[in-house]
Protein backbone atom coordinates (compact mmCIF):
# COMPACT_ATOMS: atom_id res chain seq x y z
CA UNK A 1 0.00 0.00 0.00
CA UNK A 2 0.71 3.66 -0.64
CA UNK A 3 1.77 5.66 2.76
CA UNK A 4 2.00 9.53 2.31
CA UNK A 5 2.73 11.91 5.06
CA UNK A 6 2.39 15.58 5.33
CA UNK A 7 3.43 18.84 7.45
CA UNK A 8 5.84 18.05 10.12
CA UNK A 9 5.08 14.34 10.02
CA UNK A 10 6.67 14.13 6.66
CA UNK A 11 9.57 16.31 7.85
CA UNK A 12 10.06 13.56 10.61
CA UNK A 13 10.06 10.88 8.68
CA UNK A 14 11.96 12.69 5.95
CA UNK A 15 9.79 11.41 2.45
CA UNK A 16 6.66 12.71 1.28
CA UNK A 17 5.37 9.14 0.46
CA UNK A 18 6.60 5.57 -0.08
CA UNK A 19 4.92 1.66 -0.29
CA UNK A 20 5.22 -0.12 2.27
CA UNK A 21 4.07 -4.03 2.74
CA UNK A 22 3.51 -4.52 6.59
CA UNK A 23 3.09 -8.07 7.96
CA UNK A 24 -0.40 -9.35 8.45
CA UNK A 25 -0.71 -9.14 12.15
CA UNK A 26 -1.18 -5.54 11.63
CA UNK A 27 -4.30 -4.94 11.15
CA UNK A 28 -5.49 -1.35 12.52
CA UNK A 29 -3.79 1.87 12.00
CA UNK A 30 -2.93 2.23 15.62
CA UNK A 31 -1.05 -1.12 14.88
CA UNK A 32 0.42 0.61 11.59
CA UNK A 33 1.82 3.66 13.48
CA UNK A 34 3.34 1.19 15.87
CA UNK A 35 5.08 -0.86 13.18
CA UNK A 36 6.31 1.75 11.32
CA UNK A 37 7.29 3.82 14.76
CA UNK A 38 9.83 0.55 14.92
CA UNK A 39 11.26 0.69 11.95
CA UNK A 40 13.52 3.59 12.94
CA UNK A 41 14.05 6.73 15.41
CA UNK A 42 13.12 9.04 12.15
CA UNK A 43 9.67 6.82 12.61
CA UNK A 44 9.07 6.80 16.12
CA UNK A 45 10.02 10.39 16.44
CA UNK A 46 7.05 11.61 13.77
CA UNK A 47 4.84 9.20 15.47
CA UNK A 48 6.12 9.56 19.35
CA UNK A 49 2.29 11.04 20.37
CA UNK A 50 0.16 8.51 18.25
CA UNK A 51 -2.99 10.33 19.52
CA UNK A 52 -2.01 13.81 17.98
CA UNK A 53 -1.45 12.13 14.34
CA UNK A 54 -4.38 12.15 12.09
CA UNK A 55 -5.11 9.60 9.58
CA UNK A 56 -6.71 9.20 6.38
CA UNK A 57 -7.64 6.40 4.24
CA UNK A 58 -8.32 6.65 0.50
CA UNK A 59 -8.70 10.44 0.84
CA UNK A 60 -11.39 9.92 4.14
CA UNK A 61 -10.67 10.71 7.90
CA UNK A 62 -10.36 7.52 9.85
CA UNK A 63 -9.60 6.52 13.56
CA UNK A 64 -6.73 4.89 14.99
CA UNK A 65 -9.33 1.84 14.98
CA UNK A 66 -9.84 1.43 11.95
CA UNK A 67 -8.69 -1.70 9.69
CA UNK A 68 -6.30 -1.00 6.81
CA UNK A 69 -7.08 -3.93 5.03
CA UNK A 70 -7.88 -2.97 1.21
CA UNK A 71 -6.48 0.41 1.46
CA UNK A 72 -4.89 2.03 -1.64
CA UNK A 73 -3.73 4.81 0.23
CA UNK A 74 -2.95 5.56 4.15
CA UNK A 75 -1.81 9.11 4.91
CA UNK A 76 -0.19 10.62 8.24
CA UNK A 77 -0.69 14.54 8.73
CA UNK A 78 -0.60 16.65 12.37
CA UNK A 79 -4.28 18.24 12.68
CA UNK A 80 -5.33 20.47 10.12
CA UNK A 81 -4.69 24.25 10.13
CA UNK A 82 -6.09 25.63 6.51
CA UNK A 83 -8.83 27.73 6.07
CA UNK B 1 -46.50 22.77 -1.87
CA UNK B 2 -43.62 21.27 -3.97
CA UNK B 3 -40.58 23.48 -3.54
CA UNK B 4 -39.08 24.49 -6.44
CA UNK B 5 -36.18 22.83 -8.23
CA UNK B 6 -33.44 24.91 -8.00
CA UNK B 7 -29.77 23.85 -9.45
CA UNK B 8 -26.89 23.80 -6.73
CA UNK B 9 -23.47 24.17 -8.98
CA UNK B 10 -21.09 23.69 -6.48
CA UNK B 11 -16.98 25.10 -7.43
CA UNK B 12 -13.80 24.02 -5.32
CA UNK B 13 -10.78 24.71 -6.54
CA UNK B 14 -7.36 24.71 -4.87
CA UNK B 15 -4.60 27.39 -6.75
CA UNK B 16 -1.47 28.93 -6.20
CA UNK B 17 -2.71 31.59 -8.14
CA UNK B 18 -4.93 34.75 -6.33
CA UNK B 19 -8.64 34.85 -6.62
CA UNK B 20 -10.89 38.13 -7.18
CA UNK B 21 -14.12 38.18 -5.73
CA UNK B 22 -15.89 40.12 -7.33
CA UNK B 23 -15.73 37.92 -10.49
CA UNK B 24 -16.08 34.59 -8.36
CA UNK B 25 -19.37 36.13 -7.03
CA UNK B 26 -20.33 37.21 -10.98
CA UNK B 27 -19.34 33.67 -11.94
CA UNK B 28 -21.88 32.51 -9.36
CA UNK B 29 -25.12 34.75 -10.19
CA UNK B 30 -24.96 34.43 -13.81
CA UNK B 31 -27.66 34.39 -15.64
CA UNK B 32 -29.49 33.18 -12.55
CA UNK B 33 -32.73 34.96 -11.59
CA UNK B 34 -33.46 33.14 -8.12
CA UNK B 35 -30.65 34.32 -6.23
CA UNK B 36 -31.68 36.99 -3.90
CA UNK B 37 -28.50 36.27 -1.77
CA UNK B 38 -25.00 35.69 -1.91
CA UNK B 39 -22.50 35.67 1.19
CA UNK B 40 -18.93 35.74 1.02
CA UNK B 41 -15.94 34.72 3.33
CA UNK B 42 -12.34 36.11 2.33
CA UNK B 43 -9.85 33.90 5.19
CA UNK B 44 -6.37 36.60 4.59
CA UNK B 45 -3.14 36.54 5.62
CA UNK B 46 -2.50 38.00 8.83
CA UNK B 47 0.86 39.80 10.31
CA UNK B 48 0.14 39.87 13.88
CA UNK B 49 -0.78 36.24 15.53
CA UNK B 50 -0.68 35.39 19.43
CA UNK B 51 3.13 35.45 20.18
CA UNK B 52 5.35 36.67 16.75
CA UNK B 53 4.61 38.73 13.77
CA UNK B 54 4.27 36.85 10.67
CA UNK B 55 6.50 37.55 7.95
CA UNK B 56 5.32 34.57 5.27
CA UNK B 57 2.93 31.78 5.42
CA UNK B 58 3.39 28.71 3.66
CA UNK B 59 0.62 26.50 3.03
CA UNK B 60 0.50 22.66 2.15
CA UNK B 61 -2.17 20.04 1.13
CA UNK B 62 -3.27 16.48 0.74
CA UNK B 63 -4.16 16.58 -2.87
CA UNK B 64 -7.10 14.86 -4.11
CA UNK B 65 -8.53 14.21 -0.33
CA UNK B 66 -8.68 18.23 0.18
CA UNK B 67 -11.29 18.66 -2.34
CA UNK B 68 -13.27 15.08 -1.66
CA UNK B 69 -13.21 16.90 1.88
CA UNK B 70 -14.50 20.10 0.93
CA UNK B 71 -16.82 18.70 -1.53
CA UNK B 72 -18.17 16.20 1.15
CA UNK B 73 -19.11 19.25 3.28
CA UNK B 74 -20.09 21.62 0.18
CA UNK B 75 -22.90 18.32 -0.54
CA UNK B 76 -24.23 18.08 3.17
CA UNK B 77 -24.51 21.62 3.34
CA UNK B 78 -26.67 21.34 0.44
CA UNK B 79 -28.83 19.03 2.22
CA UNK B 80 -29.04 21.38 5.37
CA UNK B 81 -29.93 24.53 3.13
CA UNK B 82 -31.83 25.71 0.37
CA UNK B 83 -28.43 26.90 -1.63
CA UNK B 84 -28.50 27.90 -5.78
CA UNK B 85 -24.67 28.08 -5.53
CA UNK B 86 -21.19 27.11 -3.56
CA UNK B 87 -18.04 28.29 -4.08
CA UNK B 88 -15.07 27.73 -2.52
CA UNK B 89 -11.36 28.14 -3.60
CA UNK B 90 -7.98 27.81 -1.12
CA UNK B 91 -4.73 28.85 -2.19
CA UNK B 92 -1.63 26.99 -1.04
CA UNK B 93 1.50 27.76 -1.46
CA UNK B 94 4.13 31.25 -0.12
CA UNK B 95 1.65 33.65 1.02
CA UNK B 96 2.96 37.69 2.78
CA UNK B 97 0.70 39.29 5.09
CA UNK B 98 -2.63 40.79 3.47
CA UNK B 99 -2.46 38.03 0.91
CA UNK B 100 -6.24 36.24 -0.16
CA UNK B 101 -5.47 32.69 1.54
CA UNK B 102 -9.65 31.29 1.41
CA UNK B 103 -13.18 31.99 -0.23
CA UNK B 104 -16.17 30.32 0.36
CA UNK B 105 -19.12 32.09 -1.57
CA UNK B 106 -22.81 31.02 -0.94
CA UNK B 107 -25.76 31.61 -3.20
CA UNK B 108 -29.70 31.36 -1.69
CA UNK B 109 -33.12 32.79 -2.15
CA UNK B 110 -32.95 34.44 1.15
CA UNK B 111 -29.86 35.88 3.33
CA UNK B 112 -30.14 33.16 6.57
CA UNK B 113 -29.45 30.04 4.25
CA UNK B 114 -26.38 31.81 2.55
CA UNK B 115 -25.05 33.08 6.28
CA UNK B 116 -25.45 29.78 8.00
CA UNK B 117 -24.05 27.93 5.22
CA UNK B 118 -20.82 30.10 4.29
CA UNK B 119 -20.17 29.69 8.16
CA UNK B 120 -20.74 25.59 8.39
CA UNK B 121 -18.29 25.32 5.25
CA UNK B 122 -15.87 27.57 7.03
CA UNK B 123 -15.95 25.71 10.39
CA UNK B 124 -15.44 22.45 8.51
CA UNK B 125 -12.91 23.78 5.98
CA UNK B 126 -10.88 24.71 9.23
CA UNK B 127 -11.47 21.29 11.38
CA UNK B 128 -11.36 18.66 8.77
CA UNK B 129 -9.93 19.76 4.90
CA UNK B 130 -6.16 18.78 4.95
CA UNK B 131 -4.47 21.91 5.11
CA UNK B 132 -1.51 22.80 6.94
CA UNK B 133 0.24 26.41 7.59
CA UNK B 134 4.26 27.18 8.60
CA UNK B 135 4.29 30.64 9.94
CA UNK B 136 7.83 32.40 9.39
CA UNK B 137 8.84 35.36 11.90
CA UNK B 138 11.76 36.79 13.83
CA UNK B 139 11.48 33.89 16.09
CA UNK B 140 11.68 31.63 13.57
CA UNK B 141 9.98 28.96 11.11
CA UNK B 142 7.53 26.69 12.52
CA UNK B 143 4.30 24.39 11.90
CA UNK B 144 0.77 26.16 13.32
CA UNK B 145 -0.49 24.33 15.85
CA UNK B 146 -4.48 23.42 15.62
CA UNK B 147 -7.04 25.38 18.11
CA UNK B 148 -9.33 23.12 19.97
CA UNK B 149 -11.77 26.53 19.24
CA UNK B 150 -11.75 25.27 15.34
CA UNK B 151 -13.07 21.76 16.49
CA UNK B 152 -15.19 23.05 18.82
CA UNK B 153 -16.87 25.58 16.27
CA UNK B 154 -17.44 23.00 13.46
CA UNK B 155 -18.98 20.50 16.86
CA UNK B 156 -21.36 23.25 17.08
CA UNK B 157 -22.83 22.25 13.72
CA UNK B 158 -23.39 18.27 14.27
CA UNK B 159 -26.97 17.19 14.51
CA UNK B 160 -28.02 16.44 18.21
Amino acid sequence: MKVKYFAWVRERVGKAEETIEPPATVRTVEELIAWLSSRSEAYAYAFEKPKVIRTAIDHAHVKSDAAIAGAREIAFFPPMTGG
Amino acid sequence: MTSPVTSCPVAIRIQEDDFDIAREIAVLTRSRTDIGAVVSFSGICRADDDSARVAALTLEHYPGMAEAEIRRHADEAISRWPLNGVTVIHRVGRFMPGDNIVLVLTASQHRQAAFQAAEFLMDYLKASAPFWKKEESATGTGWVEAHARDDEAAARWTKS
